[in-house]
């Protein structure tokens, strides 16, 4: 028995929606449907955050909040959460003390984002661990602010966040939690009939069954990019398949010699694994959007989408990994590099998704590398990913694996770069200069607005070049401006 | 938790006991010169400041959005096929040129070269030719997109390179500022004497969180009532007019406040007001105009391009003996606000140095692109970063420090102190200000450690910059010069403040809503701020060139007084016959004699009395002459100065940099409320470094803009601002000249500190070079910095 509703908990009641769209956003939701004004939309794709609102969900009894952006979010993925926006936290008579400390600190300009960083800081705030200036530039990479220039909110936010949470909503958390696990059923959820529905199956068994049935529909998992679609491009999606209830799909395994990722695991979820794998890595995770993008995005819909640009498909190709694909007529794995057939087209036959994905881990001699390349450090899109995963021999490449992102239709390895590193004595950078041009052979990337192809070809050089010199074990504080391993290495110390 | 009423903003408090230094405001203040919250901060947070989307909309509201030719960027019309638009569910009207009633013109400059619907002829890519209106903006915007409008396509002129080589006509005559030879000087210099070079640099998207919008309310007997997010309601009052075929009078604009504007909202949010207020016109039912994202960065101006060619002659210390810069600015497809903006970057071409004979040539392309526009500085950044880029490169000739070259070269006083137009700059904070700031910030010694990194560093080098800046303040469209202001004093003691100048997070209200308490002698909070319209005070400059709390400021004040005074007389009169003068107005009470009443007693009384209770204040910046058909004159009332140095680390490997310290010191006069002024210091230099540094626009051979979204335009995130961000205000004795308690404008002068960031990035890639000239154009985007390192390598 299928439910024909979405149910979540907004302002201390439970809402429920039979008649929605399935491209219905949360944003339209709360500003057309409800007349909840306090969040704003700013740019309708996912990048400014003006639109950020907190979605909580239960975990270990107690409610866990993060942001994401409405407007991108459809509003059935609000199904068995709690919906936080701004006016919920406190008036201007009664303010909450994220709220009181932007005051405090002049944190408001013109006001129109505001809203956003205030929910923002409000996860944080209920996150309560500690976090100093790098971790809150992080956590706030998807808020532009236009006005202040952000110190002030940041001073706002260091002060408030980060001492534990002591406000109405921490008070209420166990109950809360409560409510939303009676809510939490396993019954497949399906608005609308055969031609047009949001789905929300609550098995992977029912999942793929539904899709074996509708090949035609289109599979969400966070849709911070399918977002786009209804928003910007105004595609009409009759058929929506939300993975977020399928348990199976959650699932993030620790082996001893791989980390397994559900294609529903969102980023935020399995950041606390990938620093084992690897600290480049790691940087690069919280480089992937924004807190609000990784709060609902997948890596499994990264893959799945096959976008030349992802960020993740060339750090894992370099990696080794490989990506299950399942469908009601069973799985089959395959080396990630080979998903990617050319530009839009994956090879994920009908009915198919990408299940999880295996990423082996590092061993005795292996050095990895990734470095994202674009002209803003936070929440931009690639114009260069590079990676790089190095066997080291005697201080000599004896083995490689290279993988570029933003230089060719698909996400792609560099066979004869591949070749030529191989007895490449690394650290020595004449020597690593002296094959960086072979990448010439590999690539014939495009001129865009994000870099020319010029500039693609000589950065991809240059990163070969760094990879390799950092190979030989040279500080990335002397070769980096950001994202330096040693403080990776320290805080995991 | 209860909101605190005053900021104890220690950092930045600045003393406000009396003083006896000349030019200070002689009697001790309690409301201005304090920090003050913004008035409307405690609404921003809880998400209850209601923006133009946020009001409640009157029942039958309409949405519209714009159509236009999707495929091309310029070119004669020859079709336009809307039968799909019309048939679309929910669409309620179609609009094209012909529904205009009144003058299918937007122009701002009198030119009539902005249609609000393109008719004939496609002049950019992205121009409104149709507009749909339906029932829901979902409907409107599905509907915009099935329009097919037929062009003879044309290829278009897009950069300013492409329209310097051109034979195309220049939107608008030349322009130029001399004085001597400076052609004959450089000519008959020795090689070695002579600095030349030229750089590109690129313009900027507002950006402004809010984006375009209008709401436009038809009433009786033909009257418009629209809400816009504008920054110069008299303006769209005044083109909704036109375009309806109105009086004026019956069109009111108002704007409670704006989600930025940056110089955005200033011309260009005219054209959607005007295309809300059509769309109520003919169809009888409220109508909003909301922009996309998309379309709002596709269709509306930004920051002017610029090339600008520069020669100089110097002497063996590096100081400039004559120069010649030659400014190309890209225009777009119309007037516009170019003239003004070009003028201005021919105004700050000197910054804040001498040029002893000099030529300042300017052009003003015609592209088919977006009309540009208005952006912070208006101009003047433009001017100044060449201006930093000559100096730097006399540094790189002469090997001497580029601090010294800039201190060899800064306006004088009493002598080498006239600018190219003839002014003499006067309260010449420069030097001080470079010097004091050089030892605050170690600039030497950090120089010194720079210079031992680099040499042991073959992948990351360092730079350190200190630039100044010296900005004019003042409308140079003389005439715009001018403000008004409406005050009301009830009988409760509370007071209604209305003045032209519009909010756009920049606290011009709460400022001078703290003028009136000030002149009151009331608390803050008894004053009441109201929305801006037209209705109220009317012809109104815009909100821009930096003017608001000098020009509101002044009005409000005036308007205040005029009401205290009478109060004064009257109470006066009342209580004993004591002179009017020493009536005392403080603490929320007024002192008559041996009295001392509540102010809502005084003006209890005052109303008794039958005291007029009500005033507007009107104020024109005095002394102000500019005849620009001879460029000489007094454009400007007073200068603001700043100074700005910045550390940077640059990796030579792929362009990537990083801000590692920044300290400023900046000039504001006496400070109305220096919270609010370190806010916008702040602001504009990291809006400032997004322009130098990550902002680029980039448009394809077609015309086509593909940065339009933040996907792919991208300002500035908490993590590029710098990790050691150190502002100071500048103590001076307060404004040489008389503005509102001899408080400085703060608006955009900021903007320009950064330009030592961009000074740094250059240094570091100097670095590899030592003496070679840094060919690095903004904005110094990873690929721009280094293809900069390549130059000088390759060339090595």
């Amino acid at each position: 028995m299928a439910r024909d509703r979405i149910r979540f908990i907004r302002r201390g009641r439970t809402v429920e929606i039979r008649d929605l769209k399935p491209t219905e956003t949360l944003l339209d939701y709360l500003r057309l449907r409800e007349g909840a004004k306090g969040t704003k939309e700013g740019c309708n794709e996912g990048d400014c955050g003006a639109c950020t609102v907190a979605i909580g969900r239960p975990h270990d009894g107690r409610m866990i909040y993060e942001p994401v952006n409405a407007c991108i979010h459809l509003a059935g993925m609000a199904d068995g959460a709690e919906v936080v926006t701004v006016e919920d936290l406190g008036t201007p008579e009664n303010l909450h003390p994220i709220q009181e400390a932007m005051v405090q600190h002049h944190a408001s300009q013109c006001g129109f984002c505001t809203p956003g960083f205030v929910m923002s800081l409000f996860a944080l705030y209920q996150d309560g661990r500690p976090v100093d200036r790098q971790g809150l530039n992080e956590w706030l990479a998807g808020n532009l602010c236009r006005c202040t220039g952000y110190r002030p909110i940041a001073d706002a936010a260091l002060g408030v966040c980060g001492h534990g949470a002591r406000d109405v909503f921490s008070a209420a958390s166990a109950g809360k939690a409560t409510a939303l696990a009676a809510l939490a059923d396993d019954e497949d959820v399906i608005l609308g009939g055969e031609e047009r529905f949001f789905a929300a199956p609550a098995s992977l068994s029912a999942l793929l069954a539904l899709y074996g049935r509708h090949p035609d529909a289109v599979i969400v998992a966070g849709a911070t990019d399918v977002g786009l679609w209804i928003t910007k491009a105004l595609r009409d999606l009759p058929k929506v398949i939300w993975l977020g209830r399928v348990a199976e799909l959650k699932r993030i395994e620790e082996a001893a010699d791989s980390l397994i990722i559900g294609a529903g695991a969102t980023y935020n979820a399995v950041e606390p694994f990938i620093d084992a794998v690897d600290a480049d890595l790691a940087v690069l995770w919280r480089r992937i959007g924004s807190r609000q993008v990784r709060a609902a995005g997948t890596v499994g819909g990264n893959v799945a989408n096959g976008s030349p640009i992802g960020d993740t498909p060339p750090a894992l190709i370099a990696l080794g990994a490989e990506v299950v694909l399942a469908s009601a007529a069973g799985e089959r794995t395959l080396p990630l590099e080979d998903f990617f057939i050319a530009y839009g087209k994956q090879d994920r036959r009908p009915g198919e998704i990408v299940a999880r994905l295996v990423l082996p881990r590092l061993g005795e001699g292996d050095v990895y590398r990734a470095y994202k390349l674009a002209k803003r450090h936070d929440q931009d899109i690639s114009a260069v990913m590079a990676a790089f995963r190095f066997r080291v021999a005697d201080g000599r490449v004896a083995a490689a694996r290279i993988a570029f992102g933003g230089m060719a239709a698909t996400p792609k390895r560099a066979a004869a770069a591949e070749r030529a590193v191989i007895g490449c004595r690394v650290g020595d950078l004449s020597a690593a200069l002296a094959v960086a041009g072979v990448l010439a052979e590999d690539f014939a990337p495009i001129d865009d607005m994000r870099a020319s192809a010029a500039y693609r070809l000589d950065a991809a050089g240059s990163l070969l070049v760094k990879a390799l010199v950092e190979a030989g074990g040279e500080a990335t504080t002397t070769t980096r401006v950001r994202g330096f391993r040693e403080v990776a290495d320290a805080a995991s110390l | 938790m209860p909101l605190r009423s005053e900021s104890e903003h220690a950092a930045v408090a600045l003393d406000v006991r009396p003083e006896d230094r000349p030019g200070v405001t002689p009697f001790q203040t309690r409301v201005v010169h304090t920090s003050r919250f913004h008035d409307s901060a405690a609404r921003h947070v809880s998400g209850t400041a209601a923006y133009i989307d946020d009001v409640r909309e009157p029942v039958g509201t309409l949405h519209v959005v714009p159509g236009y030719a999707r495929q091309a960027a310029k070119g004669r019309i020859v079709g336009l096929d809307l039968a799909a638009v019309k048939a679309f569910p929910g669409v309620v009207a179609v609009l094209t040129a012909a529904n205009v009633p009144g003058h299918n013109d937007i122009s701002p400059s009198g030119f009539h070269d902005d249609p609000l619907l393109a008719e004939t002829e496609i002049r950019f890519h992205g121009q409104p030719v149709f507009a749909v209106v339906a029932e829901t903006r979902e409907a409107a915007r599905r509907a915009a997109r099935l329009g097919r409008v037929d062009v003879e396509a044309e290829t278009p002129i897009v950069t300013v390179d492409q329209a310097i080589a051109s034979d195309r006509p220049d939107i608008l005559p030349s322009y130029a500022f001399v004085r001597g030879d400076a052609e004959a000087a450089i000519a008959a210099a020795e090689p070695e004497a002579v600095v030349e070079g030229s750089i590109l640099i690129g313009g900027q998207e507002h950006f402004y969180l809010e984006g375009q919008i209008s709401l436009a309310v038809p009433g009786e007997d033909g009257e418009m009532h629209v809400f816009a997010s504008t920054q110069h309601p008299s303006e769209v009052q005044h083109l909704v007019a036109h375009v309806l075929g109105l009086p004026n009078a019956r069109v009111t604009a108002e704007v409670r406040r704006m989600g930025g504007a940056f110089g955005g909202k200033e011309s260009q949010a005219s054209q959607w007001a005007a295309l809300a207020a059509l769309a109520a016109h003919v169809t009888g039912r409220p109508a909003k105009v909301r922009l996309d994202r998309d379309d709002d960065m596709a269709m509306t101006g930004k920051r002017h391009d610029f090339r600008v060619n520069y020669r100089a002659r110097i002497d063996a210390e590096g100081r400039l003996e004559a120069v010649i810069h030659d400014q190309f600015a890209r225009c777009g497809h119309s007037v516009d606000l170019s003239i003004g903006i070009c003028d201005r970057a021919m105004f700050h071409a000197d910054n804040a140095y001498y040029y002893p004979e000099v030529a300042i040539n300017s052009r003003r392309l015609k592209t088919d692109t977006v009309s540009n526009t208005a952006f912070r500085g208006f101009g003047g950044p433009q001017g100044v970063l060449a201006a930093e880029r000559l100096m730097d490169e006399i540094a790189l000739r002469t090997g001497r420090d580029p601090f010294d070259v800039r201190l060899a070269n800064l306006y004088g006083e009493g002598e080498r102190d006239e600018t190219p137009y003839g002014m003499k700059v006067q309260q010449n904070l420069g030097r001080e200000m470079m010097l004091r700031l050089a030892e605050t910030s170690e600039y030497r010694a950090r120089a010194a450690a720079i210079d031992a990194f680099n040499a042991n560093s073959p992948f990351l080098r360092k730079g350190i910059a200190i630039t100044p800046v010296k900005f004019g303040i003042s409308f140079t469209l003389t005439h715009l010069n001018q403000a008004g202001a409406l005050v009301h004093v009830y009988t409760d003691g509370s007071v209604h403040l209305n003045h032209g100048g519009t909010e756009m997070g920049q606290g011009l209200y709460v400022k001078v809503a703290q003028v009136v308490a000030e002149v009151f002698g009331i608390s803050l909070d008894m004053v009441h701020i109201t929305a801006t319209t037209t209705a109220k005070v009317p012809n109104t400059s815009p909100t821009a060139a930096s003017s608001g709390t000098d020009l509101n400021g002044m009005a409000a004040l005036l308007a205040a007084q005029a009401i205290r005074d009478r109060m004064a007389s009257h109470l006066a009169n009342v209580h004993g016959g004591v002179p009017p003068e020493s009536v005392v107005f403080a603490d929320d009470h007024v002192v008559v004699g041996n009295e001392r009443m509540t102010f809502a007693a005084a003006a209890k009384s005052s109303h008794a009395g039958k005291v007029g209770l009500s005033s507007t204040g009107y104020y024109a910046t005095p002394d102000l002459v500019w005849d620009r058909s001879v460029a000489k004159g007094r454009p400007f009332y007073y200068f603001a100065w700043g100074v700005s140095c910045s550390e940077v680390t640059v990796d030579t490997l792929t362009g990537e940099t990083r801000v590692d310290r920044v300290d400023v010191l900046h000039d504001v006069g006496r400070s109305l409320n220096p919270a609010i002024d370190i806010g916008q210091i702040e602001g504009g230099f990291v809006q400032g470094m997004g322009w130098l540094t990550t902002e680029e626009l980039v448009y394809d051979a077609e015309g086509r803009l593909r940065t339009h979204a933040p996907s792919t335009y991208k300002i500035p995130t908490a993590t590029d601002v710098p990790a050691d961000f150190r502002v100071e205000l500048y103590e001076s004795g307060g404004n040489a000249v008389d503005t509102v308690y001899r408080s400085k404008a703060v608006g955009e002068p900021p903007l320009m500190l950064p330009i030592s960031v961009f000074s740094a990035i250059g240094r570091a890639v100097g670095s590899l070079k030592p003496g070679a000239p840094v060919p690095l154009d903004a904005p110094a985007t990873p690929e721009a910095v280094r293809r900069a390192v390549k130059a000088l390598v390759d060339r090595a």
